[in-house]
């Protein structure tokens, strides 16, 4: 079994993402719970939401305490809220950010993770660009197929023209391919020992 | 048709399946995305022939719906906790009418303290309100419930009501198999009334009933939960034959044959206990686990039948009889009278507090050995609720308890669970 | 039917003459053939001013419906005195739900004869919803106005005796102000229900700017059946408040029943209108206003009023307050107008 954990701030379709993933994932042929942890609805109140992704029925329901990654749609949580609680070791990180996990303050905590598994997309850029709106959650997630390799960046894809329909799905989708091939690249830069993160 | 979405469209999609003719709606989380669908599809002209009412109260959507209900048309509404005591009056006036009514119950703890998030205080307030309680453990059995709900209800004249976790269930993208049209047109016929108002034959529904029969039309109501007894297995059997689905019934049991400790439980934590139940199978404890879909009628007879070999049994409950213990405990303990069994009651995710594999695994290992309490708080903190009771000692005016309880828990919104 | 403007001082009485108009113009009451919707035998107290009202509301109704009608009954006197099982009074399909929910429960059966109608399982049926005034006044009064704000196609009937009179004479939101109830003993300073609390929901109705409301009494049962019959030409939420006398909670003699509701009437205590999307459009003149003294004085209710020295002041103000309503919906007829 695959967890997600994405951490959000209200408004920022933090609950749609992780609704998104498991449609990816059914789309695969694969099993797939999709959960928000629940709350009033605020705008910009911290929000989380969970998918877990395996090859039989998940009956599991408790919240996802030990992800094997992590999606952060808003980077001011990292002091705020305890984002990497139960983080396995080494698992995967991808956050909405132009700037390097050093500049986030988040250096010693990865000292010696695996590089490759570290990943910044600017998330929020890449919406304006192709969307028109500020909501970093769908280019996130076409990184995330990038970073994490369990769901093909098609099946993403597809998840997408489900959710959204026209311009909007259209210029999800470009937002998610170049997120995807932005990640791809920071990856292959991370194996070739280029240690940009650090 | 196999689907990814989330339980509350599941629901409303089902619903819609069963043609309804009323919906009655008005807004309380965790329910709101199942009304919110069915409105779309009235609305859209995929729902055809259906009134959909936004009323002003939950206790005006009990009211259409007894109004619609006993004018003979197939009526549903959906609620939880503090909608469904604003409307308690309604509810029971809709069981004693004998009005089939359907009723999501999206389950939700009851304030105060206000709390939006799951347990079964809610529907297990009404225990005795003369409503059918189905149980559902996922979003495809919260979906099939529902049509086995309208049948069920119309064949009895007796309201039923669906139970699903609220957030957990109903807020969860799951795969899900929605039937077709044909399908369930072939499981649920037309809605045939036994009393409806009609002017070609006026009758009056309702008048008072005194001394004199006030007991008889009573037990007749328990007369008709017993009757489901016998028709809920039943039922259970004709949906598989033509939907190919095992969903419903009384109980379900999961590896109780040669158990010495059964868990029972109702609602989607039954998945987390599976799981549980699997890894203590593997490290070699004699562990299984029993399920209660319909807590009303409650199936004495089938809880006796599946404890019968066992040495000891847990019931975990998301709810809490104050000044007393468990609801569901109560039920199940009547049901094992003189079986010499080893008994135990757990309060378990009140306003939802997680239930984790975790916690489970201490738990069900301390029943194991014989160590636990008749009566145990799951992950209850000791500390929060000691250091008040001992403001409450030193102190006349220690101000609103709820309050300094959390100034102790400290900053909440930092935790992931 | 159109408004037949007869007059209780034609005949010289306050008789209201039936035998004195052509047998087409007769009341639904006086005709052989009435409906009979609320049958003899029920348990209402002599003089029961709520059972004669409802008797001729809801024979008016199934007139104008051609039978075509169901009923919905908040708990109280009417639904207790017509039905105790086995023996129903009602001859058209009835339904007592709960004390507060009257106006829900007739949504309902509107929505579901709506879509009876619409799949061709079932006629043009009505839907009439009954209650006393505690049950529209007060404990019901969310579910009517989720009603009239909706505009279901409902009419609701309030038979207004001022008071919880089926549990023993309580106070309720329409008891007037000095009446005497057992919740509003006249006792301490200010003696009976204060002044300036209370509501009168035809006006409340009327802000809902649905499409008729209408207020009527017993003493004038031709307005009455003419208001009901209107009101079932409309479609949508309608609202008839009629003003019955309760001669155990008033405190009058059985007798007196159509004589308070007049000198109700005639003394502006209680206006006699009709309102159309929230515009008053007729209302039911008062020749010569009679002071309230002479609708007080026989109600045991008030007789703390008439005592050795009689309450001047608190008279006064309920004088004031016919006044107003003489003022306020122009009852009063002026000189020349007949």
């Amino acid at each position: 079994m695959f967890q997600v954990r994405i951490h959000g701030r209200g408004g920022q379709g933090v609950v749609t993402a992780a609704e998104m993933l498991s449609v990816a994932a059914f789309d695969e042929g694969r099993h797939a719970q999709a959960f928000p942890s629940f709350g009033s609805e605020r705008m910009g109140a911290p929000v989380v939401a969970f998918c877990r992704i395996d090859d039989k029925e998940i009956r599991l329901r408790e919240p996802i305490m030990e992800p094997d990654a992590i999606i952060i749609q808003d980077p001011t949580l990292l002091h705020q809220v305890d984002v990497f609680a139960g983080l396995k070791k080494d698992g995967f990180i991808l956050i909405n950010t132009s700037k390097t996990f050093d500049q986030l303050g988040l250096g010693d905590f990865i000292r010696d993770w695996r590089q490759e598994r570290l990943c910044t997309v600017p998330a929020m850029d890449l919406a304006l660009k192709h969307v028109g709106r500020a909501v970093p959650n769908v280019p996130l997630l076409g990184g995330f197929a990038a970073v994490a390799g369990v769901l093909q960046l098609e099946s993403v894809i597809k998840a997408i023209k489900d959710r959204f329909s026209g311009k909007v799905a259209d210029g999800n989708v470009a937002a998610a391919r170049e997120a995807y091939a932005i990640v791809k690249a920071e990856m292959e830069a991370a194996m070739h020992g280029e240690a940009h993160h650090a | 048709m196999l689907k990814q979405t989330e339980g509350s469209h599941a629901v409303a999609e089902a619903v819609a399946l069963c043609r309804p003719e009323v919906i009655c709606a008005y807004p309380i989380s965790p329910q709101t995305h199942i009304v919110e669908g069915l409105g779309e599809m009235v609305k859209s002209g995929d729902l055809k022939d259906c009134e959909f009412i936004n009323v002003e109260s939950e206790f005006a959507a009990m009211s259409v719906a007894i109004g619609s209900s006993a004018t003979g048309a197939r009526t549903y509404t959906a609620t939880a906790s503090q909608g469904l005591l604003f409307m308690v009056e309604a509810v029971y006036n809709a069981s004693g009418l004998g009005l089939p009514i359907v009723m999501t119950v999206a389950n939700r703890a009851i304030g105060a303290p206000i709390n939006i998030w799951n347990d079964h205080s809610d529907s297990l307030s009404q225990r005795d309100c003369g409503w059918i309680q189905l149980f559902a453990e996922t979003n495809q059995e919260a979906l099939d419930l529902h049509i086995q709900a309208f049948k069920l209800a119309e064949e009895l004249s007796l309201p039923v009501m669906v139970c699903m976790d609220g957030f957990i269930l109903t807020h969860a993208y799951e795969r899900v198999d929605i039937p077709t049209q044909e399908q369930v047109d072939a499981f649920l016929p037309p809605y045939e009334p036994r009393q409806v108002l009609d002017p070609a034959e006026p009758v009056s529904i309702g008048a008072m009933v005194g001394p004199e029969a006030f007991m008889e039309v009573r037990y007749l109501a328990h007369a008709k939960q017993m009757q489901a007894l016998e028709r809920i297995p039943q039922m259970a059997e004709e949906f598989q034959a033509v939907f190919g689905r095992a969903i419903g019934g009384l109980t379900h049991s999961y590896r109780t044959d040669d158990a010495d400790t059964i868990v029972i439980a109702m609602g989607s934590v039954l998945g987390t206990i599976k799981d549980v139940v699997d890894e203590m199978r593997d490290a070699g404890e004699k562990i299984g686990v029993l399920g209660i879909t319909s807590f009303r009628p409650f199936p004495i007879a089938a809880v006796a039948a599946a404890l019968k070999h066992c040495k000891r049994f847990v019931v975990l409950e998301k709810s809490l009889a104050v000044g007393s213990g468990g609801i569901v405990a109560t039920d199940v303990r009547m049901a094992v009278t003189g079986m010499g069994l080893k008994g135990y009651t757990v309060v378990a995710g009140l306003g939802g507090r997680a239930i984790t594999k975790k916690s489970l695994h201490a738990l069900f290992a301390k029943a194991g050995r014989g160590e636990l309490e008749p009566v145990t708080f799951l992950d209850l903190d000791w500390q929060v609720v000691n250091r008040q009771l001992e403001r409450e000692r030193q102190t006349r005016r220690s101000g609103p308890a709820a309050e300094s309880m959390l100034r102790d828990v400290g900053t909440v919104a930092s935790k992931i669970a | 039917m159109s408004l037949q403007p007869v007059k209780f001082y034609q005949t010289g009485t306050f008789t209201v003459g039936n035998r004195l108009l052509a047998p087409e113009e007769r009341s639904v009451q006086a005709n052989m053939q009435r409906t009979s919707s609320l049958n003899s035998g029920h348990r209402a107290c002599q003089g029961c001013g709520e059972a004669l009202g409802a008797r001729y509301a809801i024979d008016a109704a199934m007139n104008a419906t051609n039978r075509q009608l169901i009923a919905a009954n908040a708990t109280g006197c009417l639904e207790v005195f017509s039905t105790p099982y086995p023996e129903t009074s009602w001859q058209i399909p009835w339904i007592h739900s709960l004390f507060g929910n009257a106006a829900a429960v007739a949504t309902g059966i509107a929505a579901a004869i709506k879509v009876k109608k619409q799949k061709g399982q079932g006629g043009d049926v009505r839907v009439v919803a009954q209650g006393g005034d505690g049950g529209t006044t007060d404990i019901g009064f969310g579910c009517l106005s989720g009603m009239f704000e909706r505009n279901d196609d409902v009419l609701y009937i309030c038979y207004d005796n001022g008071g919880y009179m089926n549990t023993g004479v309580q106070r309720s939101s329409a008891t007037p102000p000095a009446a005497r109830t057992a919740t509003t003993m006249p006792l301490g300073p200010e003696p009976g229900n204060v002044f300036d609390q209370g509501k009168f929901v035809p006006a409340i109705a009327m802000a809902h700017e649905i499409p008729y409301v209408a207020t009527a009494t017993v003493a004038d049962l031709r307005d009455l059946e003419y208001k009901v019959t209107k009101a079932m030409g409309i479609r949508g939420a309608r609202y008839i408040h009629i003003l019955v006398p309760c001669p155990l909670g008033w405190g009058t003699a059985s007798h007196d029943t159509i004589r308070m509701a007049r000198l109700a009437k005639e003394t502006g205590i209680f206006p006699v209108f009709e309102a159309e999307y929230g515009e008053v459009k007729s209302v039911l003149a008062i020749r010569r206003p009679l002071p309230v003294e002479e609708y007080l004085r026989p109600q045991k209710r008030y007789a703390h009023l008439f005592g050795k020295s009689p309450a001047v002041a608190t008279i006064a103000r309920i004088q004031a307050l016919a006044d107003k309503n003489i003022r306020k919906y122009r009852l009063q007829a002026r000189q020349g107008e007949h």
